[in-house]
């Protein structure tokens, strides 16, 4: 790209990288503390639900999602919707089968 | 066009330069073009041939030709995956799509020249390994499903890990391509004035991004599980091998319009010119590509019907199917519309344009009747698939394909080739190709299957046909292939940079182009299709 005037505009300083880092490993001792604790069919809610927002916090912060324009953010949430409806059907589909062996 | 004016004082052609090493470390747009043109011909011609192969053991309803059934399955694997993965996907979007994106939106280069750079070699990277598979290739056909693929003896990881990393070399061109339409328009090119081809780049662009990290992790998945027998599609172990299949096609289905969509691009290119009339409905043909891109996640499961799935997702899925019809409807119906009291000139691209239309038409609609759920039943797995997809991806992109080459081949390269030739070569690659695929769709109705190498006798008129039609074909590509080769070794240069008239800025600076397109930007201040306009 021959223009990248923004990039002063989102300088994140040191100091918000190093408590996102804290935070995501915080975070990580989270997930391997609640492994100790059985929530039945909810621990792959849990351990998912831990991951997702460490995931978010890297891309708003380390990969600078929170500073960009809405387009970016187009391309950023449409896989997500594409991930929601690839899980979405399948589990629809998976649901829906009639078990031709009993 | 009427654009601003553009000297071309200082002209140094992109092709003056010499020498090894000014090819593979090029960034210039125009050359990585040239580069992918050569590679994927390389494995066009070289999975044609294969397909000659298996066309010749078809003549007779014995195994002759090759010593064993796995042979051939192999023959037809490598057909599938050379053509499907080293050919047709990266095909038309990064050989034409890196040389007229720039050319076409008024730019100098694509957004990220070193990243084009090295999306090539990844490509190339991914092809070392795939050849490297062939001492003892995949059995497997090119769709790699479960549970064949994990439980045969032949080189699956190699050659699914080949096309694994050529999907990294379409993620970055796609990548690259939507940056460089967003932010490297010249002055003037708004959105509706925009090129169709930049229209169908943009919507392959998104589903190149977008939808193949789907099939890498899948390829990924199937490896992980040949190697560490990890359970992931093995039901014995809590997997489920049809999810192999909604993974794969999840991708592949957007994948076929990865191949078709830049084809559709071209022919709204060709078509005006030649019919020296404004591009009907514009706007229609270029919301139709983003249309087609976004319905075309919706519909994976249509390849699915008789792999077991629940009735209720098959009769959702064949619905939605049914939605694709539209958007593709649209463009046919303006290609037509504009061709209607136009003044046409029968040029050799052109000829390939209307066949485009007529073929990918039947093709379309036999996709209908396999998106109906009753008869997919019947007709799944025949030869009336096969019918289908060769009419789609030959009669579609691949004419599409040869439009290009020989309505661009003076800008690319400078040179002229010869044009009866050119026509008579089309005609026989017409002729051939309905000669050999027209049967199968006879075939398939009376229930040939796909895959086999031998065949009861009452299919041998049908498969000797189709078997003199891919001799036809393949004489029509040598000759069309020979006769835009010669001039590549002769002296001699067009007489115009612009012979067919076309108000496209790619057409507006000399042939072969400057290495950097444009002395000064130009600034846009019309339509692209404004044929006849006083």
């Amino acid at each position: 790209m021959s223009t990248h005037d923004h990039t002063e505009e989102h300088h994140t300083g040191l100091r918000a990288y190093a408590a996102v880092c804290l935070a995501l490993f915080v975070l990580t001792a989270v997930t391997v503390y609640v492994a100790k604790f059985d929530f039945g069919d909810f621990n792959i809610v849990v351990a998912m639900l831990i991951a997702s927002i460490k995931a978010a916090i890297v891309a708003l912060y380390f990969m600078h999602l929170k500073f960009e324009d809405k387009l970016t953010w187009i391309y950023a949430l449409y896989p997500l919707f594409l991930l929601f409806l690839l899980i979405g059907f399948t589990i629809m589909e998976t649901f829906t089968r009639v078990p031709v062996i009993k | 066009m009427a654009n601003g004016v553009m000297t071309q004082t200082q002209h140094i052609p992109y092709l003056a330069q010499k020498g090894l090493k000014s090819w593979i470390l090029t960034t210039d747009h125009k050359r990585i073009g040239i580069l992918y043109l050569v590679t994927i011909s390389f494995f066009f011609m070289i999975a044609g041939l294969t397909a000659l192969g298996m066309r010749y053991e078809l003549m007779t309803p014995e195994l002759d030709f090759f010593r064993t059934a796995t042979e051939y399955n192999v023959a037809f694997t490598l057909h599938g995956s050379l053509m499907v993965f080293f050919f047709i996907v990266p095909g038309i979007a990064a050989s034409f799509g890196n040389f007229l994106i720039p050319l076409m939106i008024g730019a100098r280069d694509v957004a990220f020249p070193r990243i084009n750079l090295l999306s090539f070699w990844i490509y190339l990277v991914g092809t070392a390994i795939l050849l490297s598979a062939l001492a003892q290739p995949a059995d497997t056909g090119w769709t790699f499903y479960t549970p064949y693929s994990i439980q045969t003896g032949t080189k699956v990881i190699m050659i699914t890990l080949g096309v694994f990393v050529l999907g990294f070399s379409s993620i970055l061109t796609g990548m690259n391509f939507i940056v460089t339409i967003h932010k490297l328009r010249a002055p003037g090119m708004t959105w509706s004035r925009l090129p169709l081809f930049i229209w169908a780049s943009y919507a392959t662009a998104i589903l190149q991004l977008l939808a193949t990290p789907v099939v890498g992790i899948t390829l990924l998945l199937l490896i992980a599980e040949r190697a560490f027998d990890i359970g992931f599609f093995d039901p014995a172990k809590g997997g489920d091998p049809i999810l192999f299949q909604n993974f794969f096609w999840f991708y592949s289905h957007p994948a076929v319009y990865i191949m078709v969509i830049p084809a559709f691009g071209i022919i709204s290119e060709i078509i005006p010119v030649f019919a020296r009339k404004p591009i009907f409905g514009y706007k229609a043909i270029a919301y139709s590509s983003f249309a087609i891109a976004i319905i075309s996640f919706f519909v994976w499961l249509h390849h699915m019907f008789v792999s077991g799935i629940s009735e209720t997702a098959a009769a959702i899925f064949s619905f939605l199917t049914m939605l694709v019809a539209i958007p593709t409807a649209v463009k046919v119906f303006n290609w037509t519309a504009t061709l209607y009291k136009g003044s046409i000139d029968f040029h050799s691209s052109m000829l390939y344009a209307l066949s485009f239309i007529v073929l990918f038409t039947v093709g379309g609609l036999t996709g209908v009747y396999l998106g109906a759920l009753a008869v997919d039943v019947h007709l799944h797995d025949t030869y009336f698939i096969v019918a289908h997809m060769h009419y789609v991806m030959i009669g579609g992109t691949v004419m599409g394909f040869f439009g290009a080459l020989h309505f661009w081949y003076q800008k690319w390269f400078g040179k002229v080739f010869d044009e009866l030739t050119a026509k008579i070569a089309w005609f026989l690659i017409f002729v051939g190709f309905n000669v050999t695929f027209f049967p199968q769709f006879f075939m398939g109705f009376q229930g040939m299957p796909r895959r086999y190498a031998t065949y009861p006798e009452e299919y041998i008129s049908y498969h000797a046909l189709s078997t003199y039609g891919s001799w036809i074909l393949g004489l029509g590509v040598l000759i069309m292939t020979v006769n835009l080769l010669i001039p590549l070794w002769k002296e001699g240069r067009p007489e115009s940079s612009n012979p067919y008239g076309s108000l496209s800025l790619e057409w507006q600076v000399p042939s072969p182009p400057p290495h950097e397109n444009f002395d000064e930007i130009p600034t846009v201040t019309d339509w692209t299709y404004a044929y006849g306009k006083k």
